[in-house]
């Protein structure tokens, strides 16, 4: 008999244009001490069978077909104060983000016993043993003193842990782990995902683990479903999914993995999943006002980096001595070439945005000096030269739903800084910016609608054409496809590449994700704790890296190739 | 923990300066008070002797600064009218004010809190969307309306509550009269207090139930319900301590701006103090009391908000207003 059985499973969401069927008959069934992976792209509604098996979904959606069985019990059928007795104390879960999981204004103390007082009906004194205990299960030193303490004292990894914590605090028989890692970083990543792995050998608990990420699927699930807008594509075990995916969109996702081993000229095309827009009209970027850009003392190094310094107060105090400050960079020293793509990378807080931010012109640097093509960012008197460097220097930020500005047309949002900066003929900018448009591919019908009535990845595109319209020389590309679903950042990523080719941009590309960076940069640098540890060409980096901090990270990433492709 | 009230300290003797010059300008520039304090007999001569006696022709500035330093002193002049330091006039009429402000809060804060947790918890029950309508007629009334429909259903209609004053007050401390220890003192109170919090509650159900819904869409309220919570301890433990960080910070301010509205209130139930005080003082021309009481309030503003700020520091542990070690 299954640990969990779902009998085509129906989930839908009215609203107020008919009925969305979010989760389409879906079949599928995990065994005690199994992961099974779940795996889809934003919107496919594996996070929405997590919450439908515990009726924990958001209003107004309802479990509208099918059964879920635990333990040969039928539990879709239970009333809300039966399934709440299931919750926790059958069916742990834990959730993407730690950072916003546990109540910021309770101790982790109070948050394990409530839950432990609530599912096994331990006395107080018992109940904290217990949590004590849990702590240190999870992996946390001096869990005596640290129960004492809120969430906010610890970081995000150790966050994750008690929220593990309290997932199993009710003794479950099935944990759902919706996204445990999206918001960790690699090292620790591993981490987590190691203990939930042992966790559920050694408890001999079944997992349900949804996730996006094609690299975790590879290295901790035994089986995988694959599941595309609501209905379930392929199931089977890791190895034959990975292997010998059976169904097309299989094979697509698969295909859109940035993969660690080769580099690619391109990623392949993912035609399954979003068709491009056709019919767009082509410009001629020799001839178009795009391509027109004042070069310069060309010298060939385009962008200069030396000894920059900047830290952060963290507590601010009255007397010098007692005041705490953060080192954000340690006298970073690099150079960007003409032309080529220049990859940044590391974990969060080693200091990658900030040098962006401080190139950009966004932050000031306590010391050091910044150098674009001849010119001196830093301190430097003549303000139109740095202001005419700044223009060159464009960015495309993280996010694209709160990079763009919701209250504004998508021609007025790309037509600013070329007004702004008096860059073209008043009469000419409409047609500039529908040009653009066309060149990201989006079309110039698009131009008056606004940013929400767009997808992530068309989003990024309009934030693409929107650093264009300063017509760059180069380009910070800030973490761009992290927030965007493997397919598109497949599409994202291979326009940035065209458009380098085209308009000979340089980038300054900065991720945590090794494979991306493996596919899209020429030089590499690593980052930590605000210091360039190494930096190198691609090949030589991924292949023979110096640093043991590199070799560290390259061999935690979880690596999507180890089934050998 | 020192550092902020040190801050605070400072950003209080800012404020309360500002608040000083505004108040002096008026002291300055309405009316002589030479006028009020000397008879027709006096002569123009005497009058000018006595003004440079005085001070009264000195700079601005000058005379500002001998205000301050006055006021420093806790000497913010005599009134002319009850021919006592001003101070005085205000410490004896500020209990029934107090003791006003403090029953609508409690009437605010046992109404509000329950209403606008009801209201968002069942946003489609029919008592919700009663609540949330009573709340927008609540808002556009004005207190003095609300004040004297009350007198006339409940004292002229049925005669059940009085209608104006104190009523019986039992002395406390040598110093401090209540009207909580007696019935007829809690009789005498309960209208005005409802008229004072009417235009207060329902902002704050308001509040209350706005923050209350963000609180409930949040990521942590859907972890508590996966850990098998029953409703109630995730509605009544985790989610609205956190609803209440805005409301106290907002609540702050409120009770501010209530002891101001305390003007309008207590004239219409001839309540005595301190707002009923500054009306008769603005009648009288009697300048000293109400730039005294300018002062004062001001003060009060700022004492209030440092300690609901102190408050929000205890409640929120991720404010670190104790200087705790991380």
């Amino acid at each position: 008999m299954s640990l969990l059985r779902i009998d085509h499973l129906n989930i839908e969401f009215p609203n107020r244009y008919g009925t969305k069927l979010a989760v389409n008959d879906v079949s599928l069934s995990i065994e005690p001490g199994e992961i099974l992976g779940l795996v889809g792209e934003s919107g496919a509604g594996k996070s929405t069978i997590g919450n439908g098996i515990v009726q924990l979904l958001s209003q107004p959606g309802r479990v509208s077909g099918g059964d879920v069985y635990l333990n040969g019990e039928l539990i879709s059928d239970f009333d809300d104060e039966a399934i709440r007795k299931v919750r926790g104390s059958r069916i742990g879960f834990i959730f993407q983000d730690p950072m916003t999981s546990l109540n910021p204004l309770f101790t982790v103390e109070d948050q394990l016993i409530e839950t432990i007082q609530n599912c096994l009906g331990l006395s107080a004194e018992k109940a904290k043993q217990r949590a004590i205990e849990l702590l240190e299960k999870v992996g946390i030193a001096d869990p005596e003193i640290r129960i004492k303490q809120y969430p906010h004292q610890f970081s995000g990894g150790m966050r994750q842990r008690v929220v593990i914590a309290i997932a199993l605090a009710g003794e479950p028989e099935l944990i759902i782990a919706d996204e445990p890692t999206t918001a960790l970083d690699v090292s620790v990543q591993d981490q987590i995902l190691q203990l939930i792995k042992d966790l559920c050998i050694n408890m001999n608990v079944g997992c349900m683990l949804v996730t996006h990420d094609m690299g975790v699927i590879a290295n901790v699930t035994d089986r995988v479903a694959v599941l595309y807008r609501g209905r379930l594509v392929e199931i089977g075990s890791t190895k034959q999914v990975l292997t010998a995916p059976k169904h097309e969109y299989t094979k697509s996702l698969i295909s859109a993995v940035p993969i660690v081993s080769k580099r690619l000229d391109r990623f392949p095309l993912v035609e399954y999943i979003e068709a491009e827009e056709k019919g767009l009209k082509h410009i001629d970027v020799s001839t178009h006002w795009i391509g027109q850009i004042k070069k310069h003392n060309t010298t060939g190094d385009l962008l200069t980096i030396k000894y920059l310094n900047l830290s952060f107060i963290t507590r601010d105090a009255f007397f010098k001595k007692n005041r705490r400050s953060i080192q954000a960079t340690k006298n970073v020293t690099f150079t960007i070439k003409e032309g080529e793509s220049f990859g940044l990378v590391g974990e969060s807080g080693s200091g990658k945005s900030t040098i962006a931010r401080m190139v950009a012109g966004l932050q000031q640097p306590d010391s050091g000096s910044i150098i674009f093509d001849g010119t001196e960012l830093i301190n430097n008197p003549d303000r139109d030269a740095v202001a005419e460097a700044h223009l060159q220097i464009q960015m495309i930020f993280q996010n694209p739903y709160s990079s763009l500005n919701s209250r504004m047309k998508i021609n007025d949002i790309i037509a600013e800084p070329i007004l702004f900066h008096g860059l073209a003929k008043k009469s000419d900018v409409s047609g500039i910016v529908g040009d653009l448009l066309d060149h990201v591919g989006l079309g110039r019908k698009t131009g008056l609608k606004y940013p929400h009535e767009f997808s992530g990845g068309q989003r990024q595109r309009i934030s693409i054409a929107r650093a264009l319209a300063c017509r760059p020389r180069l380009l910070i590309c800030d973490e761009p496809t992290s927030a965007l679903d493997v397919s598109v950042q497949a599409q994202i990523l291979n326009l940035l590449k065209d458009l380098q080719d085209e308009l000979g941009l340089t980038m300054l590309f900065i991720s945590h994700d090794l494979p991306v960076i493996r596919q899209m940069c020429d030089r590499i640098a690593i980052m930590k704790k605000g210091e360039v540890l190494e930096l190198a060409e691609n090949k030589e980096f991924f292949e023979h890296p110096q640093n043991p901090y590199t070799r560290e990270l390259l061999e935690l990433m979880p690596r999507f190739e180890q089934y050998g492709q | 923990m020192l550092q902020f009230l040190f801050k605070r300290l400072l950003q209080a003797a800012i404020v309360m300066l500002i608040i000083s010059l505004l108040s002096f300008s008026i002291k300055d520039k309405l009316g002589d008070p030479l006028r009020e304090m000397t008879g027709m007999s006096v002569s123009t001569a005497e009058r000018e002797m006595l003004r440079k006696k005085m001070g009264l022709n000195d700079p601005f500035l000058v005379q500002y600064g001998r205000f301050v330093k006055k006021a420093l002193h806790g000497d913010l002049g005599t009134s002319y009218f009850h021919k006592l330091p001003t101070m005085t006039v205000i410490l004896k009429k500020l209990p029934a004010t107090l003791e006003l402000t403090f029953a609508a809060t409690l009437i605010i804060i046992f109404t509000s809190i329950p209403l606008g947790v009801m209201a968002a918890i069942k946003p489609n029950h029919w008592f919700s969307k009663l609540i949330m309508a009573f709340s927008i007629i609540g808002i556009s009334i004005p207190v003095f309306v609300t004040a004297l429909a009350l007198i006339y259903v409940f004292s002229v209609k049925l005669g059940w509550m009085p209608s104006f004053g104190r009523g019986e007050t039992v002395h406390l401390f040598g110093y401090w009269d209540t009207n909580f220890l007696s019935k007829d003192g809690i009789m005498h109170i309960i209208m005005p207090a409802i008229a004072l919090s009417s235009i207060m509650v329902p902002l704050f159900i308001r509040l209350v139930r706005a923050e209350m819904l963000e609180e409930l869409s949040s990521e942590y309220v859907k972890f508590a319900r996966a850990k098998g919570l029953s409703r109630t301890k995730v509605y009544f433990k985790h989610a609205l301590k956190n609803t209440m960080l805005p409301v106290i910070t907002v609540g702050g301010v409120q009770i501010g701006i209530m002891v101001a509205y305390t003007i309008l209130t207590e004239s219409v139930f001839q309540w005595p103090g301190m707002g009923f005080m500054f009306l008769e003082a603005v009648n009288r021309s009697d300048i000293p009391l109400i730039v005294a009481y300018i002062m004062f309030v001001g003060f009060l503003f700022v004492l209030v908000n440092t300690l609901v700020d102190l408050l929000y520091g205890i409640i929120n542990p991720t404010v670190n207003l104790l200087g705790k070690g991380q």
